[in-house]
């Protein structure tokens, strides 16, 4: 039995794996299939200074290896989610980590400000690369200046550690990575859903209702895989990796292509207990290749 | 409802029509309680354009036998995957998923069950357990032509048993709601499950005469639990998950136009 436990920031991990947020729920949804206090952390879904209602339907879209969503944020609002999840949720024994997203700098930083009263909160996830809002979200996430306005504006309000999500859909990811760990992010989380689209070609009609939406799933994996590379080497800040992560395999990639934490997303959906299997898949791999803690393979690669 | 992942094992595969196939599912335990109306998410393999699972409703679960029953159409590879699945396979299932139909409130209650194409499938499992309760549903089933009648024998042994076909083949021609029944007899409530149009108009006639109404919707989904909010459906309280809120939903709270 390797030592899984890994740290981002102040924030000490049991294990790497996490759950990426949109996909798990509040983690209850998936009480039935996992033991959730074994999952590294759970990031749950992206919660907003005021409630939205969403996208219309349809947001969801097949595609070869993968799906597009554009979901667009609905939620209840940080309130509802003071008063009513979080004492649902406030005693599973792992980091229970909230994304927090906004349209304005003054909207992630009030919304982190009331995240950050509850105790059994330990970090949130900046979310400044949801590609499927009109205003905010991936707004901030393509420009430098964007992306530090953000975290600035949280940093004065949060004081525990912050993960910033970051977007694929930029020229240069690590100029981006660069600029939040210079406003005092703890690390960054990559990569978001790449922007994407499919047409329903008998109908002449696009599958999403808003047109475009985010993808994820298996497809985005070496483009996912690729910028938590890069990234790694530019940052000193941990980085936590994402982007269609299956197996345990997957997620070791990442970890070597620098990673210190994973998440998984979309293939919740295709197996509710995946998260607890890769978890257990690393393990083995690293007792099979005589490495007696995660750490060894965090960034070791062979020159 | 606990929830599981099952690989459960196929007991039999009966193609029903040129379209339709019955796939009789069983475990080595005892299946978990079922109610009808809820859904089974399946896992497809051996499909490399179906990334996920499939919702597939309840069609029955025979507990005497231990068995699961799934009505499948081929509609795209996955569903065709799945027509191919052959006796000792297994198939992963997440479930039992979802709401479930109302019950009547007691056995005197007239219940119309309305079914089109492959969305009788759930009628069959509700029409068991209202006539398990001394109730008498009457199934009023729509399909293209004779053919398209799906498990007509089996929901006979469970109610009266109605049918349209849009060719006249068999029983009434027209569509379900053409029915000289829904003239003749009053109804104290409905429950339909089928194309979206096909519950549209089950819904307008329950609306004007005023009978309570259910219907069991098929919003495309990802993760089948309320988690990814994908299937949501507008409501008058907001967008509601299908997987979870629904698939079953009182008219009285959709924004149909009707």
């Amino acid at each position: 039995m390797a030592d899984l436990s890994v740290k981002i920031g102040g924030l000490k991990l049991k294990n790497p794996v996490m759950t990426a947020s949109g996909t798990f729920g509040y983690g209850l949804e998936f009480a039935d299939f996992v033991p959730l206090e074994e999952i590294g952390g759970i990031i749950v879904k992206g919660t907003t200074l005021n409630p939205r209602e969403g996208n219309d339907y349809p947001r969801m879209a097949e595609t070869p290896q993968g799906m597009l969503n554009c979901v667009g944020l609905q939620n209840k609002g940080v309130d509802y989610f003071c008063r009513n999840i979080y004492p649902q949720i406030k005693d599973i024994d792992t980091n229970m980590i909230v994304n927090v997203s906004g349209s304005s700098p003054d909207d992630y930083a009030e919304c982190a400000a009331r995240i950050n009263e509850l105790e059994n909160i330990p970090a949130i996830e900046l979310n400044i690369s949801c590609p499927n809002v009109k205003q905010g979200g991936m707004a901030f996430g393509v420009t430098t200046t964007g992306a530090a306005r953000v975290v600035r504006a949280v940093r004065e309000r949060y004081n525990k550690p912050i993960i910033v999500k970051l977007s694929p859909n930029v020229t240069d990811v690590t100029e981006i990575a660069k600029a939040v760990e210079a406003e005092g992010a703890d690390s960054v989380s990559l990569i978001n859903t790449l922007m994407g689209m499919a047409i329903d070609i008998e109908r002449r009609r696009p599958m999403l209702s808003i047109n475009t939406g985010g993808l994820s799933g298996p497809a985005v994996k070496p483009v996912a895989v690729r910028m938590v590379w890069q990234v790694a080497k530019a940052v000193k800040i941990p980085v936590v990796g994402l982007g269609g992560i299956c197996t345990a395999e997957d997620a070791i990639e990442f970890l070597m292509a620098g990673a210190t934490a994973i998440e998984i997303g979309t293939a919740n959906f295709l197996d509710p207990a995946v998260t607890i299997k890769v978890r257990d898949g690393i393990n083995n791999w690293l007792d099979n290749h005589g490495c007696s803690s995660v750490s060894e393979i965090i960034g070791a690669l062979e020159d | 409802m606990k929830k599981y992942i099952l690989d459960l094992t196929v007991n039999s595969v009966e193609a029903l029509s040129d379209k339709h196939v019955l796939i009789k599912l069983t475990d080595d335990k005892p299946l978990p309680e079922m109610l009808p109306g809820q859904f089974v998410e399946v896992r497809v393999d051996n499909s490399p354009s179906t990334f996920l699972r499939r919702p597939i409703s309840i069609n029955n679960v025979d507990y005497d036998h231990n068995e699961l029953w799934l009505l499948v159409a081929a509609v795209g590879d996955g569903t065709r995957q799945l027509q191919k699945l052959q006796k000792g396979d297994r198939l992963n299932c997440v479930l039992p998923l979802g709401n479930s139909f109302t019950m009547p409130t007691d056995s005197t209650q007239k219940v119309l069950l309305v079914g089109g194409g492959v969305g009788v499938a759930p009628l069959l499992y509700f029409g068991k357990r209202i006539k398990a309760m001394g109730g008498e549903p009457t199934f009023l089933l729509g399909a293209r032509s004779a053919k398209d009648v799906l498990e007509r024998e089996l929901f006979e042994q469970v109610g009266r048993v109605l049918i349209t076909t849009e060719d006249g083949s068999e029983g009434e021609k027209g569509f379900v709601t053409n029915h000289s029944v829904l003239a003749q007899e009053h109804f104290d409530r409905i429950s339909t499950c089928g194309p979206k149009p096909m519950m549209m108009a089950v819904a307008r006639y329950a609306f004007k005469n005023d009978i309570e109404c259910e219907v069991s919707l098929e919003n495309k989904m990802a993760c089948g639990v309320g988690a990814c909010l994908c299937c949501v459906e507008k409501t008058v309280e907001g967008n509601k998950c299908v997987c979870k809120e629904g698939p079953v939903m009182n008219i009285k709270k959709l924004t149909w136009q009707i």
